[in-house]
């Protein structure tokens, strides 16, 4: 079942001296509850179309639809979008942090403080609802901002490049996470990365696009066994090198075209 | 190896330090206020100008028990408190304005320019015709020398919250005062303290120079009246009046920055 589509999106930035055309005829589907990653040579607008997905602001052209609606028309439609840093607000309490987009929806602050322990249990903190964003290490405050996205239970999550500023540990501690909650809550999950490999651990589909203008160049289908496989299993299958060498390859050529 | 010892000796240091730069303070107080009584008693300096500490002692007992100084300083003290609150909202209440609707901003950006390169204190007679030689017009003076000053700086301290606070918020669909309420303002809030901070000295400025102005109540008019009758006893004593409160005024506001900054 198609949950989004996006058909004939064009984007261009404009300046006082350039425009700039950053997508250029952008059409795919994702499925209900599918995990797909968008990668590519910087450049190639992956940022720009999540930015559009997540409702920031409208394309220059073309459509973006979730079940069927148009995502800038949609008022109630909620999207859980994560960013590089976890842009913890420094002066909430986590507990806050977590809850700040409930409060906005004006939800019960009682049930939503409920709510925020059980994430911040399901995203494996130990208690620290009111402690101070300062007092906790980078992996543990990108958990609580999982915990703040999944809060206000979104219909489609938006990950733009949300491991890249960890250390490697925490990293693949992240990934296994992520994955897992995708899985257990359904949900519709966008990844953009620049690593081939976390986009093939993690994703059931991976679109590779080509720069200036951002074109959707390629898609990949992760097999099978790949997808049953937590990221870090899926790391050590022999599945995983071959097409990890596939992507590897047509995203040299790319970037190979661009600089010939 | 003691740890908990290591400690008590750490803090009993710490404690030592803190002890000498207190009696250093203290020391530079007394021998100012020693040699000043000694400079003018053996005449190095000209008493009728300079004073004395004794002779300014005598007259603070005098004032004190007519009750004159206590009037006047409440006086100046209610005008610059007043000045100085309203000063800063009015301020922030017009930066916000500003980042509410950029285009706004851009339109008014050479008025403010103008305005904030202007001396105040040259409009002063101007309010005085306009409301009258009384309390309203000082206050007012005393606002409208630190209003334009804090609209730049909180209006740019607005402006310049990381935008990724408001991606975030906006994917929750926050409103702009929403988005206000939650990121740009208490972000902003050092600088609105620093601000604040400035502001206790404009503040002073503005009302001392409208008392100067106005001429009937306040440690401004004392000053004034003082110079004219050739009595610097007097306005000494106003200056240190004026310096005491001053300094509780900064020291409030400092108190307000603890309470108030969690985050550091």
């Amino acid at each position: 079942m198609t949950f989004l589509s996006v058909s004939n999106v064009h984007h261009t930035y404009f300046s006082s001296k350039t425009a700039t055309e950053a997508l250029s005829d952008i059409n795919l589907t994702i499925d209900q509850g599918e995990f797909v990653s968008f990668i590519g040579p910087s450049g190639c607008g992956k940022t720009t179309l999540l930015s559009i997905l997540a409702g920031l602001f409208p394309p220059t052209a073309g459509k973006v639809q979730i079940e069927e609606q148009d995502i800038m028309k949609n008022a109630d439609l909620s999207i859980g979008y994560m960013l590089q840093q976890d842009y913890l607000f420094p002066w909430k309490t986590i507990e806050e942090n977590v809850t700040l987009g409930l409060k906005l929806l004006n939800n019960n602050r009682e049930a939503s403080n409920e709510l925020a322990s059980k994430l911040l249990k399901d995203v494996g903190l130990p208690p620290v609802e009111k402690k101070y964003p300062r007092e906790l290490s980078g992996g543990m405050r990108q958990r609580v901002a999982l915990a703040r996205t999944l809060a206000v239970d979104p219909k489609i999550l938006l990950l733009d490049e949300p491991f890249s500023a960890l250390d490697y540990q925490s990293k693949l501690k992240l990934e296994d996470l992520v994955h897992k909650l995708m899985k257990e809550y359904g949900k519709t999950a966008v990844l953009v990365t620049h690593d081939i490999g976390e986009a093939i651990a993690m994703s059931d589909r991976i679109f590779l696009f080509s720069a200036r203008p951002g074109r959707l160049y390629q898609t990949f289908e992760v097999p099978e066994e790949l997808r049953r496989l937590t990221p870090f299993e899926a790391r050590a299958h022999s599945s995983y090198s071959s097409l990890f060498q596939i992507i590897w390859k047509e995203l040299e050529g790319l970037e190979h075209q661009q600089t010939s | 190896m003691n740890i908990n010892k290591l400690h008590e000796e750490y803090k009993a240091n710490i404690r030592k330090e803190k002890r000498w730069v207190r009696f250093y303070q203290l020391l530079i107080l007394v021998s100012f206020f020693v040699l000043w009584e000694v400079a003018s008693s053996l005449r190095w300096i000209d008493q009728l100008i300079f004073s004395a500490p004794s002779k300014i002692g005598q007259l603070f007992v005098e004032k004190i028990a007519d009750n004159s100084l206590i009037y006047h300083t409440s006086y100046t003290l209610f005008e610059t408190v007043l000045g100085f609150i309203l000063g800063t909202l009015v301020g922030t209440i017009l930066a916000a304005i500003l980042w509410w609707s950029p285009f706004l901003s851009k339109v008014l950006d050479p008025y403010l320019v103008v305005l904030n390169s202007m001396p105040k204190v040259a409009l002063g007679p101007i309010l005085i015709v306009a409301l009258g030689p009384g309390m309203s017009s000082i206050i007012t003076m005393g606002a409208l020398i630190s209003v334009i000053i804090s609209t730049i700086v909180i209006y740019t301290a607005f402006r310049t919250v990381d935008s990724n606070y408001l991606k975030v918020l906006q994917t929750f669909r926050a409103s702009r005062s929403q988005m206000f309420k939650e990121a740009i303002l208490p972000a902003s809030f050092p600088t609105i303290i620093s601000t604040l901070k400035v502001n206790v000295g404009l503040a002073w400025v503005g009302v001392i120079v409208g008392e100067f102005l106005v001429s009937s109540q306040g440690l401004g008019y004392l000053i004034i009246y003082g110079f004219q009758v050739f009595n610097f006893n007097l306005v000494l004593l106003s200056l240190l009046v004026i310096a005491i409160f001053a300094t509780i005024m900064y020291q409030v506001v400092e108190l307000l920055e603890k309470k108030l900054i969690k985050s550091e």
